[in-house]
């Protein structure tokens, strides 16, 4: 029958309507606002409208999820901030669009270079995301941020970070990417024990000779 | 096909025997295929389509090599039956380059030929429409030539020294203050400029404009310009349409509005370097892309990879094949005029995907996944509250088939989509092979052609599915065929799920930063969603590629844009762009 094909569109459509509805309605009016309802509606088992509403919630970051990097430090029990980065200058070789910019410091008194940067600059106008000083940093010491508000007013001052912006404690980085984390500190645990082992083993085949 | 096994193999030997004057075997180290003579190209050519049945021209692209004074003009030539190519070269004068045009014999090359035009300067004898095509008349200069130099020129190769150990930031526009960036030709005013593409594209079409179509009613031919602007353009494109009364008499094409020289980019950027820019070429296919250029340089490579990687990228490739027609489908009914609620559910399932890739990659469409040897992450073991292979697993086995067959139901049989459709923008099977038509296009024509299965890559030997085609080459076979296309993404997304190795490595050898690939040219192609999506890349053994083209299946597909919309209604052009379902960061580059 002519129009019959319309027809079974349109049923589709109201399917879709009322889908919506009976969906709301399982929620009991919990269905926005609420991030266990969020999982489930934007997930597999969701029935409904695929929607966020967006700026009151958010769909939640995944912990891989990746916006302009930051830079870690530990935090030394007095409360000064020891950098992880060296300014080995890697990240910023690797960077496709060559927006990192690090100034490495030297030593005052020897003139030789120490592992600090004096200055490292981002320019998140540039910057494209992509997580390569992340991944290839060899001392985890830059890594992707999640907030991805980053607008403002004055592109032209506001959008160079220098490093005092960049700087956050590891514990940031931590609560971020929580299984990242795990897996990089048990590496980084393995190469600290091993390096004692080397100094120790050393130190005792420097002690064998002295005491033979 | 293994990482190591070229896909341009085993050449006719007798090629340079048949024409002992002008074709040499291409002896450099790292290259294949034939030198043929400027003099002897279109013979020559004429007979590698003839006699030897390579009716299917793939890729043409220049390559500039100053040290030898030439440029290079490359072919790569595949038969529609399947199998391995044949690449051919033509080497002119850098100072005067001309060579013959091939738009003759292969109509699919009048834009790659003008793009070489554009780029490198190469007159092409013959051709006929020789204009720019990226950029436009003011343009001072070929910009692939190795020695033209942008106005924020910096260094010929990254990574630039100022960055480290002495990073004193500055904006790129501080070096170049307004009005300063910008280079003309000698003796080029702005301020007098007439624009003389516009008039060349008016004046190719002007003489079919005129009075009447012969009837008792008097009627005048009229030019629009649809777009740039233009909702209906999927971007900035333009069509330059002539109508009489509603029917289209002729058409151009106008595009490079959203041109930023991305293989001159790709040539100062390290290998590495390139992989997230390809995510943004066709930017609702960053997987499949960044798959194309890995296996082009891994071909050079000539490394392996693992089991478990090769299973993920095939995952990922397929989903993103979804998520893509699922749009063209979608978009292809914005165009037809049913405003969004047909897009939106064509995309919602896109959502899942998506989720997927973020949780995966860390980026819902600028994915950056692929590593040469691998991929960057092994898939996540939750994704929000879900373990992820059970997320996988309810996506491929149950949602997906669902959502299409919805789709089906709610578009396939629909009296207005089908009058809408069908007979419209017909492309004959000859005419297609023969304009380089590639993906859903060229196979609603007929043509069995799918690159997974003609010439196949990665492991999709392995896997069950089947290569959809359908006989009458009309804008509703296109949107059938993305239809079936989805369904074998299923399937084999299901067989993916169902025989990926748990555990294993993702990535051959160490991730490495700086790699440097082997001296030598190599072509990697695969299946993109769009059409066929080739990597050209030449290296010299550096770090930097020397030469890195891409063959968008969006912008050759176009070249045929014109010859389909004749004779139709100012109406149906529309949808025939959108069923040729094109994507300008591609079609620009
Ligand atoms: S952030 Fe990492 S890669 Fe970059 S300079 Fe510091 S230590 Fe090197
Ligand atoms: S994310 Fe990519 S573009 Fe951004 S700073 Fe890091 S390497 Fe550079």
């Amino acid at each position: 029958m002519y129009g019959s094909g319309i027809l079974a569109g349109l049923g589709v459509t109201l399917k879709h309507f009322v889908d919506s509805y009976v969906d709301d309605l399982k929620f009991l009016g919990q269905r926005y606002y609420n991030p266990a309802s969020l999982n489930q509606r934007q997930g597999t088992r969701g029935k409904g409208v695929f929607t966020v509403q967006f700026p009151e919630e958010k769909l939640p970051t995944p912990e891989r999820f990746r916006f302009i990097p930051f830079l870690l430090y530990d935090e030394k029990p007095d409360g000064t901030h020891d950098d992880r980065c060296t300014s080995c200058g890697i990240c910023a070789k690797v960077c496709p669009p060559q927006c990192i910019w690090i100034k490495r410091s030297n030593d005052p008194v020897t003139g030789r270079p120490v592992p600090q940067p004096a200055a490292f600059y981002i320019d998140i106008d540039i910057c494209m995301n992509c997580g390569y000083c992340a991944e290839y940093c060899p001392f985890d010491a830059i890594k992707m941020d999640h907030d991805y508000e980053l607008a403002s007013f004055d592109r032209t001052s506001a959008h160079i970070f220098d490093k005092q912006k960049l700087d956050k404690p590891v514990a940031y980085y931590a609560s971020l990417r929580p299984t990242d984390y795990a897996a990089e500190e048990l590496v980084r645990a393995e190469e600290e024990a091993k390096k004692a082992a080397k100094k120790a083993d050393a130190a005792a085949k420097a002690a064998a000779p002295a005491t033979a | 096909m293994s990482a190591t096994a070229p896909t341009v193999a085993a050449l006719p030997a007798n090629l340079a025997e048949h024409f002992p004057a002008g074709v040499v075997a291409d002896t450099r180290k790292g290259y294949e295929g034939y030198v043929v003579g400027a003099a002897q190209l279109l013979q020559v050519a004429g007979a590698i389509r003839d006699k030897l049945g390579y009716n299917y021209l793939s890729s043409v692209t220049g390559v500039d090599y100053p040290e030898s004074n030439q440029i290079e003009v490359v072919y790569h030539a595949y038969k529609t039956s399947g199998g391995p190519g044949l690449n051919f070269k033509v080497q002119a004068d850098r100072n005067d380059p001309v060579v013959p045009s091939l738009v003759g014999l292969y109509p699919g090359a009048e834009f790659q030929e003008r793009e070489i035009f554009d780029m490198y300067g190469v007159r092409f004898d013959g051709h006929p429409d020789l204009r720019r095509i990226l950029m436009w008349d003011g343009f001072a200069g070929y910009p692939l030539r190795k020695d033209w130099k942008e106005p924020f020129f910096e260094e010929d190769l990254k990574p630039f020294a100022s960055r480290w150990p002495g990073g004193d930031v500055r904006r790129s526009e501080e070096l170049d203050p307004f009005g300063a960036n910008v280079q003309y030709p000698p003796e080029f005013d702005p301020y007098e400029w007439t624009p003389e593409t516009e008039t060349a594209i008016y004046k190719l079409i002007q003489p079919k404009a005129g009075n009447g179509n012969g009837g008792h009613l008097k009627t005048d031919k009229l030019i629009v310009n649809i777009g740039p602007q233009h909702p209906s353009t999927h971007g900035v494109f333009r069509m330059v349409v002539v109508l009489d009364g509603e029917t289209v008499v002729d058409l151009k094409p106008v595009m490079g509005y959203l041109h930023r020289n991305h293989e001159k980019i790709g040539e100062r950027n390290t290998f590495l370097q390139n992989m997230p820019y390809t995510d943004r070429l066709d930017y609702l296919a960053s997987m499949s892309n960044n798959h194309a250029y890995a296996l082009s340089v891994e071909r050079l490579m000539g490394v392996k990879v693992p089991e478990r990687a090769e299973y993920l990228r095939v995952l990922m490739v397929e989903l993103t094949r979804i998520c893509s027609h699922m749009w063209a489908i979608g978009f292809l009914l914005n165009d037809l005029g049913a405003f969004q609620t047909p897009a939106l559910y064509a995309i919602k399932e896109r959502e899942l995907i998506l989720d997927l890739f973020e949780a995966t990659a860390g980026s819902r469409m600028m994915c950056n996944y692929m590593r040469f040897g691998g991929v960057s992450r092994d898939l996540p073991a939750a994704l929000r509250d879900e373990n992820t292979m059970d997320f996988l697993r309810d996506l491929v086995n149950n949602r997906l088939s669902y959502a299409i067959d919805e789709l089906d139901r709610f578009l396939t049989n629909s009296e207005i989509l089908r009058s809408r459709c069908i007979g419209v923008g017909v492309l004959p099977a000859e005419k297609a092979i023969a304009y380089s038509a590639a993906g859903p296009l060229l196979r609603a024509s007929g043509v069995n052609y799918d690159l997974r299965r003609a010439d196949p890559y990665s492991i999709y030997d392995r896997f069950d599915f089947n290569v959809c085609t359908r006989p009458n080459g009309d804008v509703y076979d296109r949107y059938l065929v993305r239809i079936d296309e989805m369904r074998e993404s299923v399937r084999i997304c299901q067989q993916v799920v169902a025989g990926m190795p748990t555990g294993g490595e993702i990535l051959a050898g160490k991730p490495q930063y700086n790699v440097r690939v082997p001296a030598g040219e190599s072509y990697g192609r695969v299946e993109n969603p769009k059409g066929e999506l080739g990597f050209y890349v030449v290296s010299t053994g550096k770090t930097n590629p020397w030469r890195y083209h891409v063959r968008a299946p969006s912008f050759v597909n176009l070249t045929l844009l014109g010859e389909v919309c004749k004779g139709h209604k100012i109406a149906d052009v529309v949808v025939i762009l959108g069923s040729i379902d094109i994507v300008l960061g591609e079609v620009d580059r």
